[in-house]
């Protein structure tokens, strides 16, 4: 049947075209990500901080931290900073940072003229560890329990806002738990 | 009062298009001749008001009026004068009048060089971008109109614009993008009008053809503009990264070489008609994709999200009416094209195939990572997941490798019929000749071994040293070679001018991504910091005021073996309306390598941070798409391409004869 294979073009066009109507309909930031509840993966990498150091799963505080994506290339990074700063400086929680898709000096400046929030950051030069967490691009914020199983993402930048009534109860939620 | 008036031309720029896209087409299927008398007139009216519309909407940037939303947006009355004319394609509305008035563009080029085509045919070509241009302008009234008003609380001062945009580069890079990606458009009328008529015969591809190659030049300098842009703006020294936004132009590029490529074959040889056809339509439904991708908020929504789908159900409901049209009628049209000439396995026919089948697997593998992470949030209904240059390069790298194996090939090899012998007598030497000098270059220059850094020079050198082989034997039987060179076609030259653009591109990507070096430092004031053979003395900075920007601008003195090369100043600056900071590097632009520094923050010692490039070979990336596009354009004044107007009626009878569906 020659003529029945002309019609693939359409075809796979309207397919394409179905894609992309449920695409526009999507909103990235409501939807929760399906690590949710499910441990962090097992890595093993270097860190911007610690030299030659290779770090681990078991390098992670033991206690409820946050997982910050981040990139000296990334202007909401600097954005979202201060609070992290802030946080960090009040001890609230602990935060650990994953250096996504830069350069080591590159991120080692951009840590020296903004400050570091970072129990130490994670040198993910090669996105491997971001595929893995399911990461489409710096800032994101993962809540982890101490037992390094993920409770709560946060795409995107946080602000005052999200902080106060998203990140903050996500971290009590979780604190309250262990304490139980 | 002025914008109204812009609202009203852009009504019946609509009116207009849409008489445009009906009468002609049912004049020139019915025969009246007064109606299809109408196509030329009304697509210069239909240009004439949309330049109306663009000329006033520059006319309310430049004279301040915040009154209308678009021009409050995106601009602020300290900005530059050419920031605020061309600020006109600056946000969403604006680059939507801006592209439907490329659009006008085409069509008013079309109606003036078409005097050899029949009038019926140039009718349903201006008739089918007319409908283009109506779904365009509707669009625009309905959804996106830059005339919209902020009445009666018109804010004092526009937000300006984006910082990022205020530089050079953002005067010539859309337009020239734009232009290149709508010239597709014409190349999409014709085939459609020829499958309307069904005369799909060699003069339609050779009238396609110069239309094609413009696009394609076009489209070419737009991307090296954009990447040449990127390279001096952003501040990393990337001049290509595989971005979501700069995606969809490589995809319609790639396509659109394949198509120049195949429209060859079928006027030269009277094959592939119906794959011409098909990549024509795809030319043009690439470039629609990437209007949807850009403007639609799909793919940049992930971190900005603010858009209402409204405007991307518009787009899409467009793009399937156009594309899926068209390829339905594809799918029903097809069966009547017959290849008029058979070839064999080893011709230049089946390596232009090769050719072909390696830039459309090329761009539709840039198409799934570009919508796959949204492809597979759609399917999994959740997870995100990105894609990242890794995966472009893994695909692309070797694609490009092999089609450029084949490039030589195919341009040394015959039509119809070429003998293995023959192409092993005319290549090997070449081959060899290649390899040889692709290991010895680098290792002179670098007394290293790089693998990466040979297969980069020995397949530039590979089309390089082809070319010359190629113009060599065909000047072999006449008494001298520049008298052979004198016989020899404009468009053969154009297409390897084109050639030998594409291998300085390969030479230029190759080595400026194995040798380029940085470095990232802490610099006090006459401080001295060493890389690669230059030195770098920092003598401090000075505070500057710009129009709209206050800024601190660094001097550093370049030296060479102890030699002054130059001075560079980059920059660090703060715009005064959005409050956003800007770094302007320096560069020293050089024809085998580039330096530039970009400049960091300062610290409290006084010393600043920096990261400074050296750059091997970079400009060859833009030089090779210059020279590529220069091949086209210079296949364009090929004088063929200007012969005579063709019988109208007696073309008509016979196309209708030729037209008789082929049994099966």
């Amino acid at each position: 049947m020659p003529r029945l294979k002309l019609f693939i073009p359409v075809i796979v066009f309207f397919a394409l075209a179905v894609m992309l109507w449920r695409g526009l309909y999507l909103d990235p930031r409501t939807l929760p990500s399906v690590l949710i509840d499910k441990p962090l993966p097992e890595f093993s990498l270097q860190t911007v901080e610690l030299g030659d150091t290779v770090v681990g799963k078991a390098d992670l505080p033991d206690e409820p931290f946050l997982l910050n994506i981040w990139g000296s290339y990334c202007l909401p990074c600097l954005q979202e900073n201060p609070i992290l700063m802030a946080a960090a400086e009040e001890k609230l929680v602990p935060i650990v940072g994953v250096n996504y898709k830069d350069k080591l000096n590159l991120a080692q400046l951009w840590l020296e003229d903004n400050g570091s929030p970072f129990e130490f950051s994670i040198l993910d030069e090669s996105g491997r560890l971001g595929i893995d967490l399911g990461v489409y691009g710096a800032p994101e914020t993962f809540v982890v329990d101490g037992n390094g199983v993920i409770r709560y993402k946060h795409i995107g930048v946080i602000d005052y806002e999200t902080w106060e009534e998203e990140i903050k109860p996500a971290i009590a939620a979780v604190k309250a738990e262990s304490n139980k | 009062m002025v914008p109204e008036l812009g609202h009203f031309s852009l009504i019946l720029a609509f009116c207009l298009s849409v008489v445009l896209g009906t009468i002609p087409l049912i004049g020139a299927t019915t025969g009246n001749r007064l109606w299809i008398s109408l196509a030329r007139p009304l697509a210069a009216g239909f240009f004439v008001f949309l330049s109306l519309c663009l000329v006033v909407l520059a006319y309310s940037f430049v004279t301040d009026d915040f009154s209308v939303m678009f021009v409050a947006q995106h601009s602020n009355s300290m900005l530059p004068l050419q920031y605020k004319i061309t600020a006109v394609w600056g946000g969403h509305e604006g680059s939507f009048l801006f592209w439907t008035w490329m659009l006008s563009g085409w069509m008013l080029a079309v109606c003036i060089f078409s005097k050899a085509m029949p009038d019926d045919f140039v009718a349903r070509v201006l008739s089918i971008m007319g409908l283009i241009g109506a779904g365009y302008t509707m669009f625009m009234i309905a959804t996106s109109n830059p005339f919209d008003r902020v009445l009666p609380m018109s804010p004092a001062d526009g937000a300006d614009l984006n910082s990022a945009l205020q530089d050079f580069g953002f005067i010539i890079h859309p337009p020239s993008l734009y232009m290149g990606y709508v010239g597709f458009s014409v190349v999409f009328a014709f085939a459609i009008a020829a499958l309307i008529s069904g005369r799909l015969d060699s003069a339609w591809a050779r009238w396609s053809r110069p239309w094609a190659n413009a696009a394609w030049a076009i489209l070419t300098i737009g991307i090296a503009l954009g990447s040449w842009w990127a390279y001096y703006e952003l501040g990393w020294g990337g001049w290509w990264a595989w971005d979501p936004v700069e995606n969809p132009p490589m995809i319609n590029w790639l396509i659109g070489t394949a198509l120049i490529h195949s429209l060859a074959v079928t006027e030269k040889r009277g094959v592939f008609k119906s794959w011409t056809v098909l990549l024509s339509i795809m030319a043009f439904a690439a470039s629609l994709l990437g209007t949807f991708i850009t403007r639609s908020g799909l793919l940049t929504s992930v971190h900005a999200f603010a858009s209402d789908p409204t405007r991307g159900i518009y787009i899409l409901g467009f793009l399937g009416f156009v594309i899926g049209g068209s390829l339905l009628l594809f799918a029903f049209r097809a069966p009547l094209m017959k290849s008029e000439f058979g070839f064999a396995a080893v011709s230049r026919e089946v390596f232009l195939l090769i050719n072909n089948i390696i830039l459309v697997v090329a761009s539709a593998a840039i198409l799934l990572g570009t919508l796959y992470p949204m492809v597979y949030q759609a399917v999994s209904g959740g997870e995100l997941i990105s894609v990242g240059p890794p995966y472009f390069n893994i695909i692309f790298v070797p694609l490009m490798s092999v089609l450029v194996i084949f490039l030589g090939l195919g341009s040394v090899s015959r039509w119809k019929k070429t003998s293995l012998d023959y192409l092993k007598k005319q290549l090997l030497i070449v081959a060899v000749a290649a390899l040889v000098l692709g290991l010895a270059l680098p290792l002179a220059l670098t007394l290293e071994f790089s693998f990466g850094a040979t297969f980069a020079t020995a397949l530039g050198l590979w089309v390089v040293l082809g070319i010359v082989q190629d113009i060599r034997l065909k000047s072999a039987n006449k008494p001298s070679l520049l008298a052979g060179m004198k016989s020899l076609a404009v468009s053969y030259y154009g297409m390897q001018i084109a050639h030998f653009g594409f291998a300085v591109i390969l030479l230029g990507a190759g080595l400026t991504s194995i040798y380029s070096i940085e470095k990232s430092v802490l610099l006090s004031p006459g401080q001295t910091v060493e890389l690669g053979q230059y030195e770098f003395l920092f003598e401090g900075t000075e505070h500057l005021s710009g129009p709209n920007f206050e800024a601190e601008r660094a001097t550093f003195q370049v030296l060479r073996d102890g030699a002054f090369v130059r001075e560079l100043h980059p920059e660090k600056r703060v715009y005064t309306a959005s409050r956003t900071p800007s770094t302007e590097m320096a560069i020293d632009a050089g024809f085998t390598r580039d330096l530039f520094i970009t400049l960091g923050e300062e610290r409290d010692s006084g010393a600043w941070s920096m990261s400074l490039y050296i750059k091997p070979f970079v400009r060859w990336v833009w030089l090779g798409a210059i020279l590529m596009a220069m091949g086209a354009i210079v296949a364009v004044t090929d004088k063929r391409y200007r012969r005579l107007k063709t019988k109208t009626l007696e073309k008509e009878v016979a196309s209708v004869k030729a037209m008789q569906p082929v049994s099966s």
